[in-house]
């Protein structure tokens, strides 16, 4: 067995409204930056996992998200990448 | 009539709901989310509060508590279950009501007294309210718009599963101003909006008593 980090993306869906990304793109207005059109806020989760391949930790992590880290009605996740761990 | 009010940790509308359930004459327990069984309870209520503190999304931890077996294998008996705010957000979460409530649309936590309409009296929660009553009680969430795509919304309104609607303003953005609404065997039911704060007339308003009145179900039933 060895140690995996998985590192995960989960944003809110584009059809989902996200008032959290509202309301970062209007402070960055208020602070002077100009030109920003979108802001959306998601969530990136590592997992440090143990597995015996790099495939099976991968497996891992896409269950992960499918049964607990992201909501499939409100949420899409990227594996964003399994690589060894110390 | 047995209800059981589970207890999360992080649970807050916990002791108002034993005692809604309590004044409309039923025997009222608590149960421990690590409880595997519900001790015999007739009915489930899920109470409002901010379980694991709502880390990760509002019920998602809670989903898998061990007592959320017994609860699954109760509604899957056809048996009552009524989640209440984050209760409503924990049965979305395990799959036992469809959707999923998100952020509020304007961002703040909304704490005030809001109007629902029953849209169905036929769920054992909703059996004595009339269809069109409008009632008044309190809502008090972060995160209460109710979201779903556009098939299972169609699917909710043509199998007249909208339980209650938000009249006269909505507090959140929820899609089609969803208050509440029941899953297909029509015998869970989830809501935003806190009956057990309007189940007195000291509290403002007593609305919500009837909720905690289920007539006619005992055990088995």
């Amino acid at each position: 067995m060895s140690r995996f980090r998985a590192r995960v993306r989960v944003m809110p869906r584009p059809s989902i409204l996200d008032p959290q990304g509202q309301a970062v793109s209007h402070a960055l207005g208020e602070l002077g930056f100009a030109g920003v059109d979108d802001v959306r806020v998601g969530r990136a989760v590592e997992v440090l996992l143990e597995a015996a391949t790099a495939d099976a930790a991968r497996e891992g992590a896409l269950k992960m998200c499918e049964r607990l880290l992201a909501n499939p009605v409100t949420e899409d996740y990227v594996l964003e990448g399994v690589e060894p761990a110390p | 009539m047995k209800v059981a009010v589970v207890r999360f940790p992080g649970s807050n509308c916990d002791a108002d709901a034993w005692h809604a359930a309590a004044a409309a004459g039923a025997e009222t327990t608590y149960v421990w989310h690590r409880s595997a069984d519900l001790g015999g309870a007739d009915v489930v209520v899920l109470p409002g509060g901010f379980c694991y503190g709502d880390y990760l999304r509002p019920g998602a931890i809670a989903r898998f508590s061990p007592v959320m077996r017994a609860v699954a294998a109760h509604a899957a008996a056809g048996r009552p279950v009524l989640g209440i705010c984050n209760g409503f957000q924990v049965l979305c979460e395990a799959r036992l009501l469809p959707g999923a409530l998100a952020r509020n649309a304007g961002l703040s936590f909304v704490c005030r007294p809001v109007t629902i309409r029953v849209e169905s009296d036929a769920t054992p929660f909703t059996a004595r309210y009339a269809r069109g009553q409008v009632l008044r009680m309190p809502v008090a969430h972060g995160d209460g718009r109710y979201v779903a795509d556009p098939d299972t919304l169609d699917r909710l309104e043509r199998e007249e599963r909208v339980v209650f609607r938000y009249v006269g303003g909505n507090p959140n953005g929820a899609m089609r101003d969803i208050a509440g609404i029941t899953n297909e065997g029509r015998n869970v039911v989830g809501l935003m909006p806190h009956p057990e704060r309007a189940a007195d007339a000291l509290l403002g308003s007593e609305d919500g008593a009837a909720m905690f009145a289920l007539a006619g179900v005992a055990a088995g039933v």
